[in-house]
């Protein structure tokens, strides 16, 4: 499972990483975590609000932290 | 698959704002009781904050009334509980109104709109989409790429930081609705003639080359909807980020302005911040821009500067020149933006703020100003 965080680097981009990370040692669910900072890169995901979660290339979330049990949800698919 | 009869989320589509359900739903008039009640403790306990916070000052803690140290005293702790009150129910109403506003919808709202009539809502929208100053590049690309003009966009991002909801909600709290009245139509004018200024200044040669190269669509969630109690969650939620991140500018910001109602004299304040004399706008302007301050820890400063009656148009000016421009969010825009284009925003907005500034100390002995 790939995972993507999206954000420059504000505390909620932050924040989001880390409920990512808490949501995956919940679920039991490994998964490769990539931050992506670069705003570049982060546009040409088409994404246009941040941060932003991407599993396996699909777009989950888009401008704001996801809900712990949401980033389970999906992980656990 | 067991179907659970109380099953929250079914009515929540989009995982991302869907917030835990609880186990039992808690049905809307048991909503409506509480919060009336709720509201009904808040204002009561609102009420005798003053009369608390004397009691405090001067008879608990002995400080004599009309002392500097006294005064100064009384003004913190009578304050403090006043403005995160005010600041919790203000976040927690706005919440509920960010909950109807998306940047996805106020980017469809705005694309091939065209200038003038883009501008008036840009602005507009600014004000009620929530909006974090690390999303403004992002939002910015967004924008651009859905064919939205560089002005419209412009007066988005300025709007957005210069008319701050919470601000507004403070404002009216602490100094009446005439004032906050006063700043959101400012701030609104000023965001939207900036824009529609470097709208015509057709600088979009000077937005980054890969920007404009790039030949992506945004990714678009399903529509969510929000029932409401998904929506009294978000505020509440909102209260818990807001006021957890902002609670401390708040008090840096009433020890400032306890500070100045204590100690600073009202003929120094008169003549530094009076409207007698022509550069305290241009000073207030000047001094602002670089500061950054959280929009709800300015309020209690600019309270203290108008009690001890600093010009009104100074006291906006400097306001809008501290929360509108921000060092960060310039720092991060000049991914997106080349320097000429950046220096010709912060020069315009300096100089809307500025003209706001002179034309309220001009008009401020008019009847209806004058509380």
């Amino acid at each position: 499972m790939e995972i993507k965080v999206l954000g420059p680097g504000c505390s909620k981009c932050k924040q989001a990483e880390t409920v990512v990370m808490d949501a995956l040692k919940e679920a039991g669910v490994a998964a490769n975590v990539e931050k992506v900072t670069d705003i570049m890169k982060i546009a040409s995901y088409g994404v246009f609000g941040t941060p932003a979660v991407i599993i396996d290339g699909e777009v989950k979330c888009v401008g704001k932290v996801p809900a712990k049990a949401d980033v389970i949800k999906w992980v656990k698919k | 698959m067991k179907e659970e009869t109380t099953k929250l989320s079914a009515i929540s589509p989009c995982a991302c704002e869907s917030p835990q359900p609880p186990s039992r739903r808690i049905s809307m008039p048991v909503y409506l009781a509480a919060g009336i009640a709720a509201l009904a403790v808040w204002w009561l306990v609102y009420e005798r904050l003053e009369a608390v916070a004397a009691f405090f000052a001067y008879g608990v803690l002995g400080m004599k009334p009309s002392s500097h140290l006294g005064e100064a005293v009384f003004f913190f702790i009578y304050e403090t509980p006043k403005v995160l009150m005010l600041l919790t129910l203000v976040v927690f109403g706005v919440g509920i109104i960010r909950s109807f506003f998306t940047p996805e919808k106020t980017r469809a709202i705005l694309s091939g709109k065209r200038e003038f009539m883009g501008n008036i809502l840009a602005a507009l929208l600014g004000v009620v989409t929530p909006f974090c100053s690390c999303s403004a590049v992002p939002l910015f690309i967004g924008f651009v790429s859905a064919g939205v003009p560089l002005g419209v966009t412009f007066s988005f991002l300025i709007s957005a930081p210069m008319v701050n909801e919470i601000a507004l909600g403070l404002l009216y709290g602490l100094l009446g609705w005439k004032i906050a009245l006063l700043y959101a139509g400012t701030g609104l004018f000023v965001a939207i003639l900036a824009g529609w200024v470097i709208g015509r200044l057709k600088l979009e040669k000077h937005i980054e080359d890969w920007v404009r190269e790039l030949r992506v669509s945004a990714v678009d969630l399903e529509d969510m909807k929000m029932t409401w109690h998904d929506r009294i969650i978000y505020a509440k939620d909102a209260v818990k980020d807001i006021v957890g991140r902002v609670w401390i500018y708040v008090l840096a910001g009433i020890a400032v302005g306890a500070g100045i109602h204590g100690y600073v004299p009202q003929e120094v304040m008169a003549s530094i911040m009076g409207k007698g004399n022509w550069w305290s706008v241009p000073l207030a302007v000047v001094i602002g821009v670089p500061m950054y301050s959280n929009a709800a820890g300015i309020v209690p400063v600019v309270e203290a500067l108008l009690g001890k009656g600093a010009a009104l148009g100074t006291v906006l000016a400097f306001m809008m020149a501290v929360i509108a421009l921000s060092l960060p969010e310039m720092v991060i825009l000049r991914k997106v933006l080349k320097m000429p284009l950046i220096l010709i925003f912060i020069g315009v907005v300096a100089s809307g703020i500025l003209m706001v500034g002179y034309l309220f100390n001009a008009v401020v002995g008019l009847p209806f100003f004058v509380n």
